[in-house]
């Protein structure tokens, strides 16, 4: 599954600019405690976090995760924005929560 | 460090301000890439790259700001995280998991969970840390490439 599927399958939208949508999603991951998150998260997750300041992109960058996925439709900083363009991160945003996120996923196909 | 192995390794140095939380996280991502270009491998460079980014964060939410130097050698990346104080009144309780001094503006961003001493010392193959109170604290790790 890539993420470009979240956007065409499942009408996530698409908040940075259309550069990485192929990476491979290799499982999903759901945290907001950023050292936590770092420790455990796997390199291709897909990340969905309420966190939406710029350092998610360095935790994000470092772990290498697919993308973030943002729930609820939170509103995301502008510099995280920009941020995760520069360092060719995928930001998704969707009006589900975290657990509904993760049953659209799974009834996609992942696991 | 020996003299020779000084002569073969890179040095790289970056500054940590105080509480720039939107810089934070950059020096870290800096030495990831510089890694990644050198063709380290990649489970080194996530070891590398966890303990980093905690000593950064540390940097930026504890301390009066301070440097991160690495020295990348073929066999090691050594990394030294040096603050200028307030220095920490006790380590043993600072290296437990969970304890943290954060305040709460700094928590609700995701920081301050107690885990960054634990998580550089989980990821470090040697790490020692030196503090007092009132003194800079300085985190010396080392962590071996699998080359």
């Amino acid at each position: 599954m890539k993420v470009r599927d979240l956007i065409e399958k499942l009408n996530f939208r698409l908040i940075t600019e259309e550069t990485t949508l192929d990476k491979e999603i290799t499982g999903l991951y759901c945290g907001d405690l950023l050292s936590w998150v770092m420790s455990r998260a796997k390199q291709g997750n897909a990340w969905i976090t309420v966190q939406t300041h710029v350092n998610i992109i360095a935790v994000a960058t470092l772990v290498e995760m697919s993308c973030i996925i943002i729930p609820e439709s939170i509103e995301i900083d502008p510099e995280t924005i920009s941020r995760a363009n520069q360092e060719n991160i995928t930001i998704i945003s969707t009006n589900l929560n975290a657990y509904e996120i993760f049953c659209k996923i799974y009834e996609l196909g992942l696991r | 460090m020996q003299q020779k192995e000084k002569k073969n390794s890179i040095k790289l140095e970056f500054l940590v301000a105080k509480h720039d939380f939107s810089r934070a996280g950059e020096a870290s991502s800096n030495i990831k890439k510089i890694l990644r270009q050198l063709g380290v491998d990649s489970q080194t460079i996530r070891k590398v790259s966890i303990a980093t980014y905690e000593a950064e964060m540390n940097i930026a939410i504890h301390s009066e700001g301070g440097k991160l130097t690495v020295w990348i050698c073929p066999s090691h990346i050594k990394i030294i995280a040096e603050d200028k104080g307030p220095g920490i009144e006790d380590i043993d309780l600072a290296m437990q998991e969970g304890y943290s001094t954060a305040p709460n503006q700094v928590r609700e961003l995701g920081f301050g969970a107690g885990m960054g001493l634990p998580n550089i010392k989980r990821y470090c193959d040697k790490f020692t840390i030196q503090s007092k109170k009132g003194e800079p604290t300085i985190l010396d790790m080392l962590i071996y490439t699998n080359s």
